[in-house]
């Protein structure tokens, strides 16, 4: 492998406190190093910024819903032009929902080399993988659900923990999963029959037990697991007007619990796109933010973290486990809905959706996610995130950051919104002057998330030692003031290095790299109970036999990667 | 306005994908700098000056630029897709996409034309002397946007599946029109002066089709609602009114439904 | 001493049962008996060991007579032909596995070609209709363990799916059904009485090509629109009886089939046949599952996704990926003229496609990967003959539901049988080495 220099770049690194100082970074063997003599490649960075590569904590990327969205929309594959086959570069195409090649090429053209699938329905696990393996260059990892799994449910309402933690063991083994989502909790499951859980305490039809159980046992499971990333949660009730009641009812369940890993990670709770979540009002015509409130609680509770899902303003795809949410939302814009129910585990909803500045409801969406992250006090616990691409296209990540640091970039959308006094009026952000720093957003893009994830000590960070993963932009942080000259830089990255590997020299793919994917195995406790569960389960209500359920590391993954714990009690 | 005259010479041996035919991409351009511009048969890049002869000079712009093709264009396609303004006159048949995605302009058919013609238009005008094929003025695959401005007419028969997810304009039919009109249509209005076959504004929300011939087969869902004396293209007749498709969902004006509408010559 | 195989993926059609026994010889080289299967699973296991099976590339010598060749020959007779090519048509791809398919499209996006499967007859306007209106769906266990209300629409399971009924649908008892078929409405709609009408609590006779227009009245009358005396021929009263039966279930489900897909009007039929699903849904659960054909045709649509956004008809030949059935599906190209070369890989147009487009892959060059002698490897210049996927080899398929299943290897090929994935991948290999370009 290749050494390399990266010579005088500003350099901002917010696990080792480095503010932007004109520094050297040396990469050998695939990793950083303190020093290096004779590289075999230097990079003259001077004038521009030097950050480790991007860490996504929350897209949609990989797996049967991604591709539904690909394949029952033929019309987003005109939305922007279909890039031609290359050299090494495969075609890529599609806006809202790219296929796997633009995925990969358009994250490393915004410097990204890590990034989590969000949502993995088990008994799909085996498609998001063979998804995965086809992504070129960014490192992955995919969170399976469990919050509407029915071993899950039962075990947490008899209150078996060990049980419930041997089983979500054997399915982030069978799976190759890496940590625990939960989806609306019960609200899938009672949407298989045309149900919903709207609030924490409405109980789970034919089940007996509440979304606030569900919660609170995965939430004590993960730590009892040991895992890497903690519960990773989207909550009930999400995008109605008054929400942010169930909100913030749901974050208080993790009071008391106690993080419990060797992973370095801090938070027992990383509730997801915590926009979509901070909705007061009581219908469309009386809906306001309740940012503020939402983010008041996460800021004083340092074992919550949170991703943003910032709304981009653009027509996208959305598509979540949340089934009845989809069902719903297709009410209101009459486009195309496709839904998958998943025997025994989940399910998944996909609606197109145009997202329009002149439409009020969308400007306070809008609003309502910059301000949040305005308001937020440690951007090591608040990501960036458009919920890919469910409030807009990951590729929109720069024009956030533009927003994120610039007034007058904020003011300008503002100002050409139909119903701007309305929007003024239903939230904070046009009263709010600060500009977050790159620090910040280095924060909020790389330290914070890969922190959160467990995967801090290897990623997100550019201390010797970790993963050589670096992107160089062409900003210079002394010289530049226009917000526009931020949203070009960061979707134009001058170099890429993953693992040690040059991705993009001079702002041209010259490798598909050598991706990793993550998981998980935890050794737990022998458990025959559950193994017996397990097999009477599938022989009466699967319909696989349990022996062709389990992803085969080598068939579907390229470079594995094992983070392996011991759990045995 | 000028005109350049580009004429077949050499029948392509697959078929001919001339994406250029436009006056948007060949303003300002002279006939020999158009003779080197490209053309697509499969993977394979040529030149317009191999199958075609052209003269004459196009405008400074395209809104001064008129583009007459003369001869057989059935294995070419795309002539006039994505067009703006400017005229094109074309006096033979021709292949798939004729004025697709065309937002202003006017194309001139002295024949007839494949499918997909008129694809999503938005604009200008489009007139067909001979049949149109299926697609006729209809959205592309998956898009809930289909036509939403402009005129086509078509002196002939047309295929299936016109004015899929229109939502504006309007397409006046002299012949027969074949199965689905009007499908999944939200506005626009589509004149037939001939027969229909089956299924008129089906899964129709909102929008009118004038018939002046007979149908084979009603929508179930279209329901009688009166009839009325109109003068349409041009002739006056007495029409029997139906709304519809009741098993579609409908907006509301004023707590009232609105219907998509079926007008049948009495 | 033989051994029994468990957990077998049967490579016939899209249930992809995955219960399947296998007894091998003790040298693992011959199938002695299947079980659980249906009789046309246990006739594809059987027929792999068929004595006469071709077991090396051949091709057509000027006098229409077979000669011949080696694996390596022949992929470079396949790279040229798709090299030289203007716009070669690669079709197939529903009996092979995804990797397999992967390859061929890893060659397709260099040589331009169009990767269409059989969805092209089958049900690809399932896929427009999706397109159209979006799909609600679930897996097929959602049916086996909730469904009360099935229908069958233009499609004959008894026949086509043989075990459907038992594993997914009729006979199957679930949590919430646990009294099988007696928890379970059953009505069939179809223009012929067919052996699964004969099932049915209901079957309704439609007319031939109308299902349109009956689909339409059952949303009408969900409504509470006012109908006709008959629609499709069936009275109103037996429109507005259907409904109520619908309406009164807990959880729907309509199974449809090639009668409704290819009939009058094709993808609009399931177009308005998801439209019924969806608005059922503001009354109870209701869920539309289309019957696929080919063990992995569903895969095919789905590693098409993933690499280009569309799931058949994909034309790569500008270097980018088009999609425009009626102008990028195979029989279109084949019947217009407008493919100079073809590939055809795990599936068999010469029995399926129409006699003008079967006579076009006789005009052109032709290769067709096959581990048996078909109609389609007799129009063509070139038969390569590969182990059987699903038998001889594993590889990733997917359901009729979308549920990803890994098949299994049962038995080894003949000594010497390359896999199609081992022969797309020499092929690769050679229009790399045409192309100039470095692997
Ligand atoms: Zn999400």
């Amino acid at each position: 492998m290749t050494s390399i220099l990266i010579k005088n770049g500003f350099v901002i690194d917010p696990v080792q406190g480095i503010r932007g100082d004109k520094m050297d970074i040396a990469i050998n063997d695939g990793k950083i190093v303190k020093n290096l003599s004779n590289p075999d490649k230097t990079i003259d960075a001077s004038g521009m910024v030097v950050m480790a590569g991007g860490v996504d904590i929350h897209s949609h990327v990989a797996g049967a819903k991604v591709n539904v969205g690909r394949t029952f929309r033929p019309e987003d594959k005109l939305q922007s032009t279909y890039a031609p086959y290359h050299g090494i570069r495969h075609m890529a195409g599609g806006t809202s929902v790219p296929t796997v090649f633009k995925t990969a090429y358009m994250y490393a053209d915004m410097g990204y080399t890590t990034v989590i699938e969000a949502a993995m329905p088990p008994l799909y696990a085996r498609h998001t993988h063979e998804e995965m393996r086809d992504t070129p260059i960014i490192d992955e990892a995919a969170l399976p659900m469990f919050g509407n799994n029915w071993f899950v449910l039962d075990y947490l309402k008899r209150g078996e923990m060990d049980n419930a933690a041997a089983y979500i063991a054997w399915l982030l083994r069978s799976t190759k999963g890496y940590g625990i989502k939960c989806v609306n909790p019960g609200g899938t499951e009672a949407w298989a029959w045309g149900l919903n859980c709207l609030s924490i305490d409405d109980p789970v039809p034919y089940f007996d037990i509440t979304p606030r159980q569900i919660v609170s046992g995965l939430m004590e499971v993960n730590e009892y697991l040991h895992l890497p990333h903690s519960l990773h949660l989207h909550s009930n009730n999400l995008g109605n007007p008054g929400n942010y009641t169930t909100t913030l009812d749901t974050l208080k369940l993790s009071e008391g619990i106690k993080p419990n890993n060797n992973f370095g990670r801090e938070q027992v709770l990383h509730h997801t796109h915590i926009q979509f979540h901070s909705y007061g009002g009581t219908t469309w015509a009386d809906f306001e933010s309740k940012g503020k409130e939402v983010m008041d609680y996460i800021n004083s509770h340092p074992a919550v973290t949170c991703d943003i899902g910032f709304v981009t303003l653009d027509e996208t795809t959305t598509m979540t486990g949340d089934g009845p949410f989809e069902y719903h939302l297709n009410k209101l814009n009459h486009l195309k809905w496709a839904n998958t129910d998943v025997e025994l585990e989940c399910g998944s909803g996909i609606v197109p959706y145009v997202y329009s500045k002149d439409v009020y409801v969308c400007g306070v969406q809008w609003s309502i996610g910059l301000e949040m992250a305005l308001l937020a006090k440690d951007h090591m616990r608040c990501y960036l995130t458009t919920d890919h691409p469910n409030a807009g296209p990951f590729w929109r990540y720069p024009r956030i950051m533009k927003w994120l640091m610039s007034e007058k970039a904020r003011n300008d959308v503002l100002a050409t919104m139909k119903n701007e006094d309305k929007v003024r009026d239903r939230s904070t952000l046009g009263s709010i002057d600060r500009e977050l720093t790159l620090y910040e957003i280095a924060q909020m893009t790389r330290a914070g998330p890969a922190k959160a994830l467990g995967l801090g000590s290897s990623v997100g960070g550019l201390v010797p030692g970790m993963q050589a993963d670096i992107a160089v932009y062409p900003y210079n942080p002394e010289t530049e003031s226009d917000p526009e000259k931020i949203e070009w830089a960061f979707s134009h990255a001058k170099y890429l290095i993953k693992s040690g590997e040059v991705i993009l020299n001079d702002g041209e793919v010259v490798s598909n790299g050598n991706k990793k994917t993550y998981w998980v195995d935890v050794k737990t406790t022998p458990n025959r109970q559950v193994e017996r569960d397990i097999d009477q389960t599938f022989v009466k209500y699967y319909t696989v036999n349990k022996n062709n359920y389990e992803v085969n590391e080598h068939e579907f993954m390229k470079n594995p990667c094992v983070v392996q714990i011991d759990a045995i009690q | 306005m000028n005109t350049v005259t580009i004429t077949i010479k050499k029948q392509p041996d697959l078929f001919l994908e001339a994406d250029c035919f436009t006056p948007d991409a060949l303003a300002g351009k002279k006939a020999d700098e158009i003779a080197e511009l490209p053309v697509f048969i499969g993977k394979t890049v040529e030149k317009i000056g191999d199958y075609f002869t052209v003269s004459g000079e196009t405008g400074p712009t395209a809104d001064e630029t008129r583009l007459v093709f003369n001869g057989d264009f059935t294995k070419v396609k795309y002539i006039g897709a994505k067009m703006s303004t400017g005229e094109v006159v074309l006096n033979g048949d021709a292949d798939m996409y004729v004025g697709s995605w065309m937002s202003g302009g006017k194309i001139t058919v002295n024949g007839s034309v494949g499918h997909f013609a008129a694809t999503a238009m938005s604009g200008g005008e489009l007139n067909i002397t001979g049949n149109a094929g299926n697609y006729l003025g209809a959205a592309y695959r998956g898009d809930w946007r289909g036509m939403s401005k402009g005129k086509i007419t078509v002196a002939g028969n047309v295929g299936s599946d016109c004015a899929t997810f229109m939502t504006g304009g309007e397409i006046e039919i002299g012949g027969n029109v074949d199965v689905h009109v009007m499908t999944h249509a939200d506005g626009g209005k589509v004149i037939i002066h001939g027969n229909a076959k089956s299924r008129l504004g089906g899964q129709a929300t909102r929008g009118e089709i004038y018939l002046f011939g007979t149908v084979d087969v009603m929508m179930p869902g279209y329901v009688k609602a009166g009839e009325t004396e109109l003068t349409i293209g041009g002739t006056k007749a007495v029409f029997t009114i139906y709304d519809g498709d009741q098993g579609e969902r409908h907006p509301t004006r004023k707590g009232l439904p609105i219907y998509a509408k079926l007008y049948l010559k009495k | 001493m033989s051994k029994r195989l468990t957990d077998i993926i049967c490579p016939f059609c899209g249930t992809l049962c995955d219960d399947i026994e296998v007894e091998v010889s003790d040298d693992g080289k011959q199938i002695l008996e299947v079980y659980n299967s249906c009789a046309i699973g246990s006739e594809k296991f059987l027929h792999a060991q068929s004595p006469d099976r071709i077991t090396r590339p051949r091709m057509k010598q000027e006098d229409g007579s077979w000669k011949e060749t080696t694996y390596e020959e022949a992929a470079k007779y396949t790279a040229k032909i798709l090299c030289d090519a203007k716009k070669p048509l690669m079709y197939g791809w529903s009996s092979t596995s995804c990797e397999a398919q992967s390859t061929g499209h890893m060659i397709a996006e260099q040589v331009g070609g169009v990767l269409d499967n059989t969805a092209t007859v089958c049900h690809g306007s399932t896929l427009i209709a999706m397109q159209d209106v979006g799909i609600p769906s679930c897996t097929l266990g959602e049916v086996k363990n909730r469904a009360d209300r099935i229908i069958f629409w233009g499609c004959n399971p008894a026949h086509a799916h043989p075990r459907h009924m038992s594993r997914y649908s009729i006979y199957s008892r679930g949590y919430f059904t646990g009294k099988g078929s007696k928890s379970r409405k059953i009505i069939v709609v179809d223009p012929r009485p067919t052996d699964s009408a004969s099932l049915a609590d209901e079957y309704i006779q439609v007319e031939q090509g109308r299902d349109y227009e009956l689909l339409s009245a059952l949303r009408a009358a969900l409504r509470g629109a006012q109908l006709p005396d008959k629609v499709s021929g069936v009275t109103k009263e037996k429109i507005y009886e259907i409904v109520d039966i619908l309406k009164g279930g807990r959880f729907v489900v309509i199974f449809f089939g090639m009668g409704v897909t290819h009939s009058l009007g094709k993808n609009h039929n399931i177009d308005m046949a998801i439209a019924l699903t969806a608005d059922l849904n503001n009354y109870t659960k209701a869920s539309i599952i289309a019957m696929r054909g080919h063990y992995n045709v569903t895969g095919s649509g789905q590693v098409l996704g993933w690499q280009f956004g569309f799931p058949f008809c994909v034309d790569l030949s500008r270097g980018f990926a088009r999609y425009n059935p009626g102008e990028t599906s195979s029989n279109d190209l084949l019947m217009r003229g407008e493919v100079d070369g073809c590939l055809v890989v795990g599936s068999d147009p010469g029995s399926h496609f129409p006699i003008a487009s079967v006579k076009k892959i006789h005009d052109i060059p032709t290769v067709c990967i096959d581990p048996h002698t078909t109609p389609t490897t007799a129009v063509s210049t070139c038969h390569v003959p590969v182990a059987i996927v699903g038998i001889e080899v594993g590889g990733s398929c997917y359901r009729m539901d979308n549920v990803p299943i890994e098949s299994r290897k049962v038995v080894d090929p003949p000594a010497g049988m390359l896999t199609d994935a081992e022969f797309l991948g020499l092929v690769l290999k050679e229009v790399n080495h045409i192309k100039g370009v470095a692997e």
